[in-house]
């Protein structure tokens, strides 16, 4: 029991903290949360979104609106036969997948959702991210040998080549942001996620707009890279349907390829959760410095609950907007739980704001921090997922050679050069 | 035993020429598949089976790559999974009964397909459908020259991995197979003519909606090239993909839009006018480079010149019968005829021998798919495994036809 409650008035993060048991806590949280937004609302909102774009309405049935169509899909693939293929290397087969979905989950643990909010803060936290991240393609290349299949084998080894590739203009663009940490009066930078994020908030400027453009042209870089390293279109050449039918999962089916989806989009979040803090303050409101005032505060620390107040409005307008029909009848009332659920959470979320707007020390006032930082964190995260489908609905796809040509003669001498230059007007500013 | 199995040319000779010109000998393009397979992981070449349950093969058409890491050093086409035997039954058929039949070969294009045929035995009666039929002919069959290359296109796309596009020309498609459904019943396999004419005269309102599908389309069409045509990856992906020459292209009998991107300009509705396209006033839009690109912007350009000769059709269908004197049982003289026609894909032909009864003695069917096809092997030579992809749907073959 002390060693529940001794934590709650810390401002550190449980990993630094040592109290083991609220880590474990988080970590249950995050997992949870993240397994459960991949599967459900990223899933559900990426049919949606996609759908719109091609003049589709997308899932309409299972649920008001296909809201429950991922629940039935998650159901459906877990009652499918699990198939090995007789040649397959039946134990590599079986651990691909896992490792893939191990490493996407790992780098959650030293993601900052807040100052205080994450499992642990690492002192070398960003050079954990991408290596453990980097780990992700080693379940993609055991899938494609295990599956002893040709298709599978070429998904593999382009995906492998790509994402080594990008890793390199990746890093180097990584490298430029965290130059820019140790602009300070110690001149020490640093590695930490947290600390970067500090970082930014002491010279009062989003790395993005630091020394502009080189902070932009260092994002941008790493906006692209972070694309091609989760395999997303337009490169997504190692699932490329036309060409591969499925590339690297061709051969699974049911649960295990499941996970390899679930492996997919946890890492497009983790991977923008970089972004995000590396170049987007993290988990800071905008303009923290100029509105900062408590009255300010306070208007930020309404937007949680706002927000889910609009989309108890969305819901509640669809709701009404249902056609009238007896066959809608039980879709319209689910919808409107949906939407009255919505609008509780948010009722919570205002009444906590409201709560919790003396900034002092009650769990009340803890609360209301957390949650502010825990919705601009995952804003800013929504929306490099929806820049993700975006793409995925736009472009073409890029053919090997080109996909390659991009990334040694075009994003690495960029990166290169941003990194000298980032270097050199550091040292004379 | 050889060392590993070989399709047509060595693959010494192909490797410094990624796009050779000269034309393969494809009489001994054969791949030798009762070799066991050898352990491939070990060696340099693989031998990748695409198809005939693919997504971009557009049906089932076998591709067998014969590949060198990712870079293509041979194929082979593997066809007859959609075979039919179409002209067989033409000739156990009247020639009334075996006219839906031809609705069949490309499904994509069946008022094409109808329009030929029709033409060709119309040919060999030695009588001609009345003016009135004929407009009634282009506009339809103008027309389902659009469907056919929108459906190209939306499908070509998604080959390159653009998703969106399908849809969109899926959308406006729908409008051109409204009219259809309007005027025939059918969407897809219209039998729209018959011999000596048409059956139905055009509904009230005909002109009107072939009208506001000319209103319609063109900012339609706009926006298909918003997306495509100055894309980047796009411009990648295709420029300079599937280079064939114009020489090459008649070597091998390609014809259609593939035959005119390279640059020649042969269009049978200008060169040998049929129907009455000689009325109208179009253009031939050629290519230069002949490649993938070349092909997706002369295919663009040609949908704006069927609109032109729509829009001139519509303006001035005249009035009089549709049926011309066709006696009850159709019985031409002995006599062959080989009559054919610019569809969407390239020159359809249909050669017929009658031999005076009421069916024909051979029916032949020169489809423009199938002998487009064969230029695959040239085109994707030294190319990746993605150009193969590109490339196939550059061809905009529909199985139906090539397997007849």
């Amino acid at each position: 029991m002390n060693a529940l409650t001794s934590y709650l008035g810390s401002k550190v993060t449980p990993g630094q903290a040592g109290n083991q048991l609220w880590a474990l806590i988080y970590v249950f949280i995050i997992f949870a949360g993240v397994a459960l937004t991949v599967m459900w609302l990223i899933n559900w909102v990426e049919r949606k979104a996609l759908a719109h774009f091609q003049v589709r309405l997308g899932p309409m049935r299972v649920g008001p609106h296909g809201l429950l169509q991922p629940f039935a899909d998650a159901l459906k693939l877990m009652l499918k036969e699990d198939i090995i293929p007789d040649e397959a290397d039946a134990l590599v087969f079986w651990v691909a997948p896992v490792i893939g979905l191990l490493a996407a989950f790992t780098v959650y643990t030293v993601i900052p959702f807040g100052p205080s909010q994450a499992v642990s803060d690492m002192n070398i936290g960003i050079l954990f991210m991408l290596g453990v991240s980097s780990l992700g393609v080693l379940g993609i290349v055991t899938a494609g040998w295990a599956s002893n299949s040709h298709y599978p084998l070429i998904g593999a080894l382009r995906s492998s080549a790509q994402m080594v590739s990008y890793e390199v203009a990746m890093g180097l663009a990584v490298v430029s942001a965290i130059l820019m940490t140790s602009l300070n009066a110690q001149g020490s930078g640093t590695l930490s996620m947290i600390g970067i994020v500090r970082a930014q908030q002491e010279q009062h400027v989003w790395f993005l707009f630091k020394f502009f453009p080189l902070g932009l042209i260092a994002f941008v870089i790493f906006a692209i890279a972070m694309v091609a390293e989760t395999n997303r279109a337009p490169f997504d050449l190692p699932e490329a349907e036309s060409e591969l039918t499925a590339g690297f999962h061709t051969e699974y089916s049911g649960l295990r390829w499941s996970l390899f989806m679930l492996a997919e989009y946890a890492a497009m979040m983790a991977v923008s959760a970089i972004a995000v803090t590396l170049w987007l303050g993290g988990w800071m409101h905008p303009f923290p410095n100029f509105l900062s005032s408590p009255a300010w505060e306070f208007i930020f620390s309404l937007f949680p609950g706002l927000s889910f107040a609009g989309f108890a409005a969305i819901a509640f307008i669809g709701a009404v907007r249902m056609p009238s029909q007896a066959f809608f009848r039980i879709q319209r009332a689910g919808l409107a739980v949906f939407a009255a659920l919505l609008g509780l959470i948010a009722l919570l979320l205002l009444a906590i704001a409201v709560a919790g707007r003396a900034n002092d020390a009650s769990i009340a006032s803890r609360f209301r921090e957390g949650i502010d930082y825990v919705y601009w964190f995952l804003l800013k995260i929504a929306v490099f997922m929806y820049l993700f489908i975006w793409y995925r609905a736009t472009w073409p796809r890029y053919r090997f050679d080109q996909l390659m040509k991009v990334g040694w003669k075009v994003m690495l001498p960029i990166s290169l050069g941003v990194l000298i230059l980032t270097a050199i007007v550091g040292v004379i500013f | 035993m050889s060392d590993a199995p070989m399709i047509g040319k060595k693959t010494t000779d192909t490797k410094d020429t990624p796009l050779p010109n000269a034309v393969p000998d494809l009489a001994t393009s054969h791949l030798d598949l009762e070799t066991p397979d050898k352990p491939y992981l070990d060696s340099n070449e693989l031998i990748l089976n695409m198809g005939p349950q693919h997504p971009a093969t557009h049906g089932v058409l076998r591709v067998i790559l014969k590949l060198d890491g990712e870079k293509v050093m041979g194929t082979e086409c593997v066809i007859g999974y959609l075979h039919r035997g179409v002209e067989k039954i033409g000739e156990n058929r009247t020639y009334t009964m075996f006219n839906p039949y031809v609705d069949r070969m490309d499904y994509c294009a069946a008022v094409s397909n109808g329009l030929g045929y029709c033409e060709a035995v119309e040919k060999l009666l030695n009588i001609e459908a009345p003016e009135r039929a004929q407009y009634i002919r282009v506009i339809l069959t103008e027309l389902q020259r659009l469907a056919s290359h929108q459906l190209w296109l939306g499908t070509h796309a998604l080959d390159i991995g653009a998703m969106t596009p399908l849809f969109y020309t899926f959308r406006d498609r729908e409008e051109i197979l409204k009219i259809f459904e309007k005027y025939c019943g059918a969407r897809l396999t219209t039998h729209a003519f018959r011999i000596g004419g048409c059956q139905y005269e055009i509904y009230a309102g005909f002109e009107k909606d072939v009208k506001n599908f000319l209103a319609f389309f063109p900012p339609k069409l706009d926006e298909y090239e918003a997306l495509l045509t100055g894309n980047r990856i796009w411009i990648e992906r295709t420029k300079n993909v599937g280079v064939i020459s114009g020489k090459d292209c008649i070597a091998l009998g390609v014809t259609g839009p593939v035959l005119r991107a390279s640059g020649v300009k042969w269009d049978i509705r200008k060169a040998v006018p049929y129907a009455n396209y000689s009325k109208f006033d179009f253009e031939i839009p050629v290519g230069t480079n002949g490649d993938t690109y070349d092909r997706y912007l002369v295919r663009i350009a040609e949908m704006r010149q069927s609109l032109r000769i729509v829009e001139q059709a519509v303006n001035g269908i005249p009035e009089g019968p549709i049926m011309a004197k066709v006696p009850k049982v159709i019985k031409p003289a002995v006599g062959e005829i080989y009559h054919s026609i610019e569809a969407p894909k390239g020159e359809l032909g249909y050669f017929i021998v009658s031999d005076g009864s009421t069916q024909p003695y051979r029916m032949r069917v020169r489809p423009p798919s199938f002998v487009n096809l064969q230029a695959l092997d040239v085109m994707v030579r030294g190319a990746l495994v993605a150009d193969v992809v590109a490339v196939i749907g550059t061809f905009d073959i529909v199985l139906g036809e090539v397997d007849r």
